[in-house]
């Protein structure tokens, strides 16, 4: 009886939903679970941008923005069922904000041909497009983000890490893994020694792990966590006195939520950053303005400046960008997943695009090639000043060591191509 | 009226100790396989097949497997994630080292594989049971899920240490990888589950099933009439690490496409499948079907009707469906703590009476 009923409901379903002339945008969101906390901003800026898209400028390219919200709690099984729940009504791009799910949806998104903008996690070797054709990484990824944190700790050192120690604490899943490799590579170039030091999910407690750090003493610790994880990460380097400007996250550890808790201990805590932080632009005056003074928005409301909220700003805006693109280039509104893809393989991000969109400066300049799907490598160092409760960026935004990250990336894009018999694009 | 013996004669003691005695009973059965077999995977589309049905089957393997250990023979286990995770690195890994060999054979080579492991953590069930067993089951769920982030070889040395499983396929139709189509890994599935439902049930229905059952009564009554716990216990184990192994493969290779140790085989699932045969039925294998149904189709289908129908916020749907479905479960055991299964059997006595129930 219970199968009959989800039958019936099922399909009414399909039978009211036909496809409609507007733009559909997957939001493959998290406002339950373990991960809610960093899930909820992003979700929020997300959908806010596009709108504020379709209240100020009437959609993009004059066609409505369509946000298709599906829960995952950060679930790869709910993940799967939400794909398969929203492909079918026309998704243009997927942006899971999982690694693992985007994992999953590697294969099965290139075979339904709909393009992945794993913006800033999912599979670092991505970048190769001429392996992964329907998945995206612009504008950064996690081996970039590691080379730019050695690259500075560099500086911070006076040019040299000879001899000196960095530890990786990490979340011991596939997100955690993803900088070992370049990170070995680095230490045999700079000459530091590496310790990596994993962190269960949800890293509640990691009273042994920042021991452990005690004891070792190193000089710099690197940190690649995520939810509750970040919070704990950073008390207990307050608690042990550990000097926070030697202590950077990457760029899921470096919101306000995951230091305000530890106080004036965070003082000095950096953070990788691939977009600027804050909400001095003059976007987030619009959607003040048509979003939220006019009660339309996605969430409370409350987290519009927040650096989550302004990366999924950053990934809406991206996004509609590529739309934008497909519909000039194919010269019809109404566009195909296939015709997204394209565009963002052609994206192309300088300031005048960003400040078009009312954010000047807001990330780097970016170009995507059908070789390079990861765009520029370009990452900024954050920190957090604990008096004023905000962060500030600490440098530009500068590029990644590629001689590194190149190699790894042929390597580990090689191994898929092999494993799944994939020919080479882009020739 | 439907579930009459009357008339329903047997010549043979075969004919009398059939799984379905029961002539109605016996023709839903051949009902329910045919459409099962004949019907679905005409009428299967993407979505059916991963959001509802694929996860039920597999999940039924994995609570047939559980059950035959917690509800038969009484071994209360809580590594079922583990157990499922062996099964899905072994059959990763034979997939990667030998691509020409057909998947089935991987797949039946990963429970195989599962079977010698859970033996291997059932030793201790020997010397302690209950509460005390559970914990040590316990610490094989930990063991494992660390065993396969900490080792690189199992995940083939790659970076972020995702397994993903590459195409394979059964008479030149895939069933792994990304070109699947919808009714073949349906298919795929539906034929070790319905394997591994007549293995089981004929299992339990045997002499090694009263064994099994013999020890989860009173173990030293059992041994007194002759009953060796020493073999029992560990085919036990090995029998019920079979089908959970070929349930994790099958969750990995054909289901979720990559995995992780930790994220797809962690102590929830576990709990999850413990769930199952708690809510479908201890000791049942019709239990093990209602259990799976139970949690796997409910919350997407409380989900299909928050969001999809009335349109309510994503976030609100998923706290409402935690409720609901713990309320069900708290309701449930209290309204009939031998699960759904008992259920369905006193429905069929009720039937089997009326209407004239005196």
């Amino acid at each position: 009886m219970k199968m009959k009923l989800t039958t019936m409901a099922l399909t009414a379903l399909m039978a009211a939903g036909p496809a409609m002339a507007d733009l559909v945008f997957p939001s493959l969101s998290y406002r339950t679970g373990p991960f809610a906390a960093g899930g909820i901003p992003f979700a929020d800026g997300y959908a806010d941008y596009f709108t504020l898209l379709n209240e100020r400028d009437g959609g993009i390219g004059g066609i409505p923005a369509r946000l298709l919200e599906c829960e995952t709690a950060y679930n790869t099984e709910k993940g799967v069922e939400c794909y398969e729940s929203t492909k079918g009504e026309g998704a243009l791009v997927y942006q899971p904000l999982s690694t693992g799910i985007t994992y999953q949806l590697i294969p099965k998104a290139t075979a339904d041909g709909i393009p992945i903008h794993s913006m800033g996690y999912g599979r670092t070797s991505a970048k190769n497009g001429k392996v992964f054709s329907h998945v995206f990484n612009y504008p950064v990824n996690y081996w970039d983000g590691a080379s730019v944190g050695v690259n500075h700790f560099k500086k911070q050192a006076g040019g040299s890490l000879e001899g000196k120690k960095i530890t990786l604490l990490h979340f011991n899943g596939a997100y955690g893994k993803e900088p070992i490799p370049t990170l070995e590579a680095l230490s045999a170039q700079e000459g530091f020694s590496l310790n990596t030091i994993a962190i269960d999910y949800p890293g509640q407690e990691q009273k042994s792990q920042w021991l452990q750090i005690r004891r070792e003493r190193p000089d710099y610790v690197l940190f690649w966590g995520w939810g509750v994880m970040n919070q704990v990460a950073v008390q207990e380097a307050s608690n042990i006195r550990f000097p926070m400007e030697n202590f950077m996250g990457i760029w899921w550890s470096g919101a306000e939520l995951d230091v305000i808790p530890a106080g004036d201990g965070a003082n000095g805590y950096k953070a990788l950053q691939f977009h600027n932080v804050g909400n001095d632009f003059p976007v987030f005056a619009d959607i003040q303005k048509h979003v939220l003074d006019a009660g339309k928005a996605a969430g409370a409301g409350d987290q519009i400046g927040t650096v989550l909220y302004n990366r999924g700003v950053y990934a809406a805006f991206l996004a509609a960008e590529a739309a934008k693109a497909a519909q000039a280039a194919n010269g019809t509104k109404d566009i195909t997943p296939a015709m997204m893809r394209d565009a963002m393989e052609a994206l192309k991000i300088d300031e005048a695009v960003m400040a078009a969109a009312g954010l000047p400066g807001f990330g780097p300049e970016f170009q995507v090639t059908c070789e390079n799907h990861g765009g520029g490598g370009m990452a900024a160092v954050s920190q957090w000043d604990a008096a004023a409760q905000s962060w500030s960026l600490v440098s530009e935004f500068e590029a990644s060591d590629n001689a590194i990250i190149e190699p790894l990336i042929m390597a580990d894009s090689k191994a898929y191509a092999d494993e799944n018999a994939i020919e080479g694009r882009c020739n | 009226m439907f579930y009459r013996e009357a008339g329903d004669f047997k010549t043979s003691y075969t004919d009398d100790s059939q799984t379905f005695p029961i002539k109605f009973d016996r023709y839903r059965y051949y009902v329910v396989l045919g459409v099962a077999f004949g019907v679905i995977p005409f009428l299967i589309n993407d979505y059916w097949a991963n959001a509802f049905l694929l996860p039920f089957l597999i999940y039924s393997i994995a609570a047939i497997g559980l059950n035959i250990l917690t509800g038969y023979c009484g071994q209360v286990s809580l590594g079922t994630g583990g157990f499922m995770a062996v099964g899905a690195y072994a059959c990763y890994k034979l997939m990667t080292a030998f691509p020409d060999v057909n998947i089935f054979f991987h797949v039946i080579a990963a429970g195989g594989i599962t079977a010698i492991v859970c033996t291997a953590f059932g030793l201790p069930s020997l010397r302690i049971k209950g509460f005390y067993l559970a914990v040590a089951t316990l610490a094989a769920q930990f063991f494992l899920v660390w065993l396969f982030n900490k080792v690189s070889w199992f995940y083939n040395y790659s970076a972020s240490g995702q397994i993903n499983a590459p195409e394979r396929t059964v008479f030149g139709v895939p069933v792994t990888g990304a070109n699947t189509e919808a009714w073949a890994t349906y298919l795929f599935c539906l034929v070790f589950l319905a394997i591994s439902a007549i293995i089981a049930r004929n299992l339990t229905r045997g002499m090694q099933g009263r064994k099994w059952m013999a020890i989860r009564d009173m173990d030293i009554a059992a041994e007194i009439i002759g009953v060796n716990p020493l073999k029992a216990k560990l085919s036990a184990f090995a029998v019920s690490g079979f089908f959970i192994g070929i349930s994790g493969a099958l969750f990995f290779a054909v289901y979720l496409g990559a995995a992780e140790a930790g994220d797809s085989f962690g102590i929830q699932k576990s709990f999850l499948v413990l769930f199952m045969i708690i809510i479908g039925g201890l000791g049942s294998i019709f239990g093990s079907f209602a259990g799976a149904a139970f949690l796997v189709l409910l919350p997407v289908a409380l989900k299909l009707v928050g969001v999809d129908l009335f349109g309510w916020p994503t976030d609100i749907v998923a706290h409402i469906q935690l409720i609901i479905v713990g309320a069900l479960i708290i309701i449930f055991l209290i309204a009939e703590p031998h699960g759904i299964a008992q259920l369905w059997r006193v429905a069929k006595e009720k039937l089997r009476l009326w209407p004239f129930p005196h």
